[in-house]
């Protein structure tokens, strides 16, 4: 007897997979984002002033103490300052995510709020409280000792004081990467371990602290990278204390008459050495990766404190003392103060800075709109670029996916100021006009954006098992749709804190910004530069102030639609 | 009497602009006045962009005065180092972006440059041919001379008392004010540019290098200098805007303005109309307006600087310029060396 069986549609037939046009189209954009500028450095870096080719400008490099005391300086600032930030954000990272530290959420929004801080902001505001005569805290350690008015506790503008201010402010990277990867650890390994015996701290040593040592050692790299490539901060520092870092010297080549060749070699090393330390890290780790959330586990459990709850949470305020609180109080005090460095008292207080803001500088409206439509449009298309090279690297989607990874994470090792001048020798030429509008500058801060978006991204697709999408393709979807319908729900969190991130990157970002920028396209770091230039320290506290009220309301704004950021992945 | 007596103050300028003449013969433009027909054109612009180098202050204290002589034209300034101005417009107009209007320097060196470029506009205002001397103007329009900058020193009355502050440039080499001094510098601002090479030429490079021992603190801008000794950051200030240390005096902040004994350096201050300005007319009537009567009593009684027009009257409270024994200003050494200045200044100073 034969059951005739009604021919069933093939279900597994489907349209035309367009996932492989959009992806190369996807690395051809990247390509071209970050080819051409690095060409013309290259070209630029082995050429003359008559653009005949020579070794010269790398000669002159490796021999000039003027430019081998700054390539000194770099190293030690940024060595010195990611060793700093892991010793301080790796134990508050497990403390937030693994124990039962009260307000924990609150100390979350605080580094954050310590990330947000643009790190040119917090080193004027660290000039306010630590210049070693007028600075708030060293009048107050001569109030209270009746010292002289030569002796001081703190000189910022010194190569420790240097490293500090750039370790509060590079931090917040170590700490995201830390507590978010213990966030994400699954609490079964560490049940596991203990079942079998293992102790508390056994746990922690045998398995905890391996899940998240590629975290650690991502951040401490990221540190690193960040220390070395910032510009902000040393720009505002490095001169009155009497030294060149390598991005300032780089900038310092650009005066009139410029010399992008020489520049163009002196970002070389940097690239070089980052290089490597990428390498370096993928050496160390090895295949060693935990894809750690998948469809079945269980959420961490959260180790308890007990009497140490209240000094843990103590100490976590003290650490945050320096990014936040301390630079705050000090910009809120010169926003009304009728000197930058005197306290405010009810008899002195004054709307003078604040009217002089809205009301007469006549640039402040302008560089405020041009700051929010490039954050908004650097978040939007950055966040999607990083996603889809991201995803391509994770599943090794198309061929070639590791240069396209390489391509991402390149523009981490070139300093904002040497993308500057590679986009500026770029785009300054045909076919390619843009020097002059905005879109010189989306593509600069896009790609500035670009390693840091990646790698979060990066990061968040290696927890997710292929298995879920594996899954989803099995059951007939295309690799569109199942990113959509699965992946894409997954990364919500992740992509809603890129986007946010990168939203921040841009009103953080100098570097790239004081090259590329025209009086039309300047942007509010870029003004606030100006004003320390010129000393105007009470309009830079109202603009700070006013700026870092914009980044909380946006990064509020979206934590707050309903279902986005609040959504933790733990099923 | 604030405007300025001296001829030889502007030695350097006037053979400039001797020079300039010699080369070429051009003939200077007809000087022309504030005419309905220019405020109406300005209007239909509705907006002015002046790029300069003066404290933002005065600056936009000069903006908003404009705009209110002249409702519906927005005057938006662009202040940075008269220096970082100059690269600033190089890398602009190297690119054909043209945002400028108004430019006014403190560093008369790049008129010339920018006259050779062939990017200035010829225009000379009525009340300049008819109240300025000769040497306070290009001689085929392109460029005016804004106001007279010097250069003094100055210290903190709360901290260095009348009896032990500096009285020269050779006084500051004393060991006991090592730390204590804040410098600006040649390759952000015109002022420290000029006063640098014045310094160099009359007291020699060696006279920087013992300087330079003892640790002085260094900024950017002519503008930030007064502000930092104001604080008390730092007790005296070897050179910058000696108008903000009056102005600061004024306003009750405890500092002195010394004028040293080895002469005061001094800078003119240009202001130009470019060729490719995106609002000529309105550029036109903001010079105008800029180097007339008007503006120039804004600059002698809110600034405090010194004006080349013959009209304006004196504010009591400033030295004035024939009483300061000054130094020699020389444009065109300055274009001739600046290269040269910036590069040995980082090497003594190490940044």
């Amino acid at each position: 007897m034969t059951i005739a069986v009604p021919a069933q549609p093939d279900r597994r037939v489907r349209g035309f997979d367009l996932s492989a046009p959009v992806l190369y189209a996807f690395a051809a954009v990247l390509l071209l984002l970050i080819v051409l500028p690095l060409s013309w450095l290259f070209i630029y870096s082995l050429t003359d002033q008559k653009g005949a080719l020579t070794l010269a400008n790398f000669a002159r490099l490796f021999t000039e103490s003027a430019f081998l005391d700054p390539l000194i300086t770099t190293f030690i600032i940024a060595s010195v300052s990611a060793v700093a930030c892991c010793a301080v954000a790796a134990p508050m990272g497990w403390l937030v995510a693994r124990t039962d530290l009260p307000y924990s959420g609150v100390i979350r929004a605080l580094v954050t709020a310590s990330f947000v801080t643009p790190p040119f902001l917090g080193a004027i505001a660290w000039e306010l409280l630590a210049a070693p005569n007028s600075g708030l805290l060293n009048k107050l350690f001569r109030f209270v000792t009746g010292a002289e008015q030569d002796v001081y506790l703190f000189n910022i503008y010194s190569l420790p004081g240097v490293i500090f201010v750039i370790s509060c402010y590079t931090f917040p990277y170590v700490f995201v990467l830390v507590a978010n990867s213990l966030d994400r650890t699954p609490g079964e390994l560490e049940d596991a371990s203990s079942i079998l015996g293992g102790g508390r701290w056994y746990t922690a040593r045998r398995v905890t602290i391996p899940l998240v040592l590629p975290a650690l050692l991502a951040g401490a790299l990221v540190a690193f990278l960040q220390a070395m490539t910032l510009f902000g901060s040393p720009a505002i520092l490095a001169l009155p204390a009497g030294f060149h870092t390598m991005t300032t010297k780089i900038w310092s080549l650009f005066q009139y008459p410029p010399k992008p060749e020489l520049a163009a070699a002196a970002s070389l090393p940097l690239l070089v050495l980052t290089i490597i330390l990428l390498r370096a890290e993928h050496l160390i780790l090895g295949r060693r990766g935990y894809s750690i959330v998948g469809g079945k586990y269980g959420a961490p459990r959260l180790i308890p404190l007990g009497g140490m709850r209240w000094p843990a949470l103590a100490l976590c305020l003290t650490v945050l003392l320096l990014p936040v609180f301390l630079p705050y109080a000090a910009l809120l005090n010169a926003a009304f103060s009728p000197i930058a460095t005197t306290l405010v008292t009810p008899s002195n207080a004054t709307l003078h800075n604040i009217e002089f803001v809205l009301f007469e500088l006549s640039a402040f409206k302008l560089t405020l709109r041009n700051t929010v439509i490039l954050g908004t449009a650097t978040a939007t298309a950055g966040t999607l670029l990083a996603l889809v090279i991201a995803y391509v690297t994770a599943r090794r989607a198309v061929t070639g996916w590791r240069f396209l990874g390489f391509l991402a994470t390149a523009p981490i090792a070139i300093p904002g100021i040497v993308l500057g001048v590679g986009l500026f020798l770029s785009y300054t030429r045909p076919p390619f006009i843009l020097y002059g509008t905005l879109w010189i500058l989306l593509i600069a801060f896009v790609t500035i954006a670009l390693p840091s978006a990646y790698q979060q991204l990066q990061a968040a697709f290696r927890t997710i098992h292929p298995e879920l999408e594996d899954a989803s393709r099995i059951l007939g979807a295309t690799r569109l749709q199942s990113l959509r319908q699965i992946t894409a729900p997954l990364l919500r969190t992740g992509v809603i804190a890129t986007w946010c991130f990168v939203f921040v990157g841009v009103m953080r970002e100098l570097s790239a910004a004081i090259i590329l920028f025209t009086s039309e396209t300047k942007v509010v770091s870029v003004l606030i530069y100006d004003l320390n230039e010129s000393g105007d320290l009470g309009a830079i506290s109202v603009i700070g102030l006013a700026m870092l009220i914009i980044t909380f309301a946006v990064v509020i704004t979206i934590n707050r639609i309903p279902g986005f950021g609040q959504t933790r992945f733990r099923t | 009497m604030a405007t300025l007596s001296r001829r030889e103050v502007l030695k350097g300028a006037g053979a400039l602009t001797f020079s300039a003449l010699a080369v070429r013969v051009a003939a200077a433009p007809a000087a022309e006045g504030v005419t309905p027909a220019l405020v109406e054109a300005a209007k239909k612009e509705g907006a002015v962009t002046f790029y300069t180098a003066m404290d933002l202050q005065l600056a936009e204290h000069y903006g908003k005065m404009f705009e209110q002589k002249y409702p519906g034209i927005a005057a938006r300034v662009e202040r940075s180092g008269a220096e970082r101005i100059f690269t600033r417009i190089e890398q602009e107009y190297k690119s054909n972006i043209h945002a400028v209007d108004v430019v006014n320097t403190s560093d008369l060196s790049h008129c010339t440059a920018w006259k050779r470029n062939g990017w200035l506009e010829p225009y000379l205002p009525a009340e300049v041919v008819q109240h300025y001397d000769t040497i306070y103007y290009d001689s085929e329009g392109l460029h005016l001379t804004t106001r007279v900058l010097v250069s003094p020193l100055g210290y903190n009355t709360k901290l260095v008392s009348a009896a032990d502050a500096p009285k020269s440039f050779a006084d500051l080499l004393d060991p006991k004010w090592a730390g204590k001094m804040v410098k600006a510098h040649p390759a952000y601002s015109g002022t420290i540019m000029n006063s640098t090479f014045q310094v160099a030429r009359d007291l020699g490079w060696e006279y920087f290098e013992k300087l330079a021992a003892q640790r002085v603190m260094q900024v950017q801008s002519a503008t930030d200098t007064p502000k930092r000794i104001m604080l008390g950051e730092r007790a005296v200030m070897i050179d910058g805007a000696g108008y903000l240390l009056i102005r600061n005096k004024e306003a009750g902040h405890p500092v002195e303005v010394i004028y040293p004994a080895e002469g005061t350096p001094v800078a003119t201050s240009p202001s130009a109309i470019f060729k490719g300005a995106p609002h000529p007319n309105a550029a036109r009537l903001f010079q105008n307006w800029l180097h007339s009567r008007e503006g120039q009593q804004i600059l002698v009684d809110y600034a405090r600087q010194y004006s080349p027009h013959a009209q304006t009257v004196e504010k009591p409270g400033v030295r004035k310029l024939a009483e300061i024994k000054l130094m020699k200003e020389d444009a065109i050494g300055v274009e001739r060396d600046a290269e040269a200045i910036k590069a040995r200044y980082a090497r003594i100073f190490g940044v």
